[in-house]
Formats: C-alpha cells, structure tokens, sequence
C-alpha cells in the first residue's frame, strides 16, 4: 500500500508526465520530502519559506481524501497509506 | 485560435454582466484533447471582489473530480474585469496553471449590469508569456456521436 497522489498539469513535468504517483510519510510535510526525493525540484512549487518552517503555497492546494488541509492541520495533517492526496493550483486572479 | 458556440459564448458574457460589479469566473469543460470547449461550468467567485477572483477551494476538487470521472479537462478558463481593460494582469499571468488552456478575459467596464457589447477576448498563457488568440464564435452544433450521453 501507499499514498496516491494526484499531480496537476503543470507539475508534470516533474513526474515524466504521470498524472498520479505514489508517496509515503506520516505527515503531508513527510510526504512532500518523499515527493521530492523522488522528483527534484516539486517541493519547491508546493512550499514557500524557510526550510525549518516552510509552509503550503497559497495558491496551492492539497487535499487529503477529499479535505483540504488547511482545515486539517496544514503540513503536519496525518497521511497513512491507502489514502488519496490531491494537489490541485488555485484557479485565481485579479 | 479559440472556437466557441454562441450559446456558451453568450452564457459567459451574460454570467460577467450579472455578477458586475464584482469579477466572474468559471470554466467551460471539454474531452480532454478535443481542444472543444462543450460543458459550461459558472463557478462562484468565492473572493467576491471587483479586483480579485478565486474558486473556493472545495469547489475546485469537486469540479476537477467530475472532469477526471468524464475524461475532460478544462478547455476555457474565464473571468471578468470589471473596470479595466480584457488583458490579463500580472495577477493574471503569474497565477495561470493550465498550460493548455484558453484564458477567456471579459471586460464588463462599459456597460455594467446593462445590455450593450462586451469585450471577450482570448489567450494562451504559458510561463508568464501571454499570447493573445482570435476568437471563433460558431453557431451551436450538435455534438458528434461518440457514445451515450447521460449528462
């Protein structure tokens, strides 16, 4: 078992094009360093601040199974396996 | 260039006008691929701003849900400006994710709430770059049959 995660479009290109892939960690912020260490460069377009207190991207959202974590704890939100994490870019402007 | 049928074409422009003078934004879903924009979707500005606009995010999972079950993806992404011009702002540039979308801009600046010509105006923005496109309006056709349709 793991963790699926759905990739958006536009962060394809660090998955070689797969439109899903699998993660572990007990946290989503455990999960982002797993993403990371299996494609480079992803954590940076889904964290901003400093590496010791990063934070989700405001206009990034993450949901997992179906609630967005900024109402479930935010990065230490608990992920476990057979779980589905969905990463979709706000659709905004001005 | 983006193709569109008078009759979602008319629904965006008349969603702009109701929702003046706060923006108003929404999709119009189509086969992924097809490049043909079939299923209008009107989204709630959940920021209800003259100057801002977003999808609440709840929304937005369950939109992009129903188009993954239904094999599409979203063909025009539009909005409104409700006093300036319909070209996209940095705001506008620096947030669009959907490469492969066509950004529909609608500027209700000079008639408001009221009847009177709108400009709907159409781009590609991909890394920042903005590139504007001629916009198509075609009178509404059937679609082809490619299989049942159950709505």
């Amino acid at each position: 078992m793991a963790i699926e995660v759905r990739i958006p479009t536009i962060l394809r290109s660090y998955t070689g094009g797969e439109k899903a892939v699998d993660a572990s960690g007990d946290t989503l912020a455990d999960l982002v360093d797993d993403l990371e260490s299996s494609h480079p460069g992803i954590r940076e377009r889904l964290l901003e601040g400093p590496d010791d207190g990063p934070e989700l991207r405001r206009f990034i959202n993450v949901y997992v199974n179906d609630e967005d974590v900024r109402f479930a704890g935010g990065l230490q939100a608990p992920v476990s396996d057979g779980d589905q994490v969905v990463i979709l870019p706000a659709v905004a402007g001005g | 260039m983006l193709s569109i049928d008078e009759a979602t074409y008319a629904a965006i422009v008349a969603h702009a006008k109701r929702d003046h003078p706060d923006e108003a934004c929404g999709i119009v879903a189509g086969p992924e691929g097809s490049d043909r924009p079939v299923r209008f979707v009107p989204m709630v500005n959940a920021a209800g701003s003259p100057t801002f606009y977003e999808f609440d995010s709840t929304e937005l999972l369950a939109l992009y849900k129903e188009m993954w079950t239904r094999d599409e993806e979203p063909v025009v992404i539009y909005h409104s400006h409700t006093a300036t011009e319909a070209y996209p702002s940095r705001t506008d540039i620096g947030l669009a994710n959907e490469p492969g979308a066509h950004y529909v801009l609608v500027s209700t600046r000079e008639h408001g709430n009221s009847d009177g010509p709108v400009e709907f105006r159409s781009y590609r923005i991909v890394d920042g770059t903005v590139t504007e496109e001629e916009v198509s309006v075609v009178s509404s056709t059937p679609e082809p049959r490619t299989g049942s349709s159950t709505g």
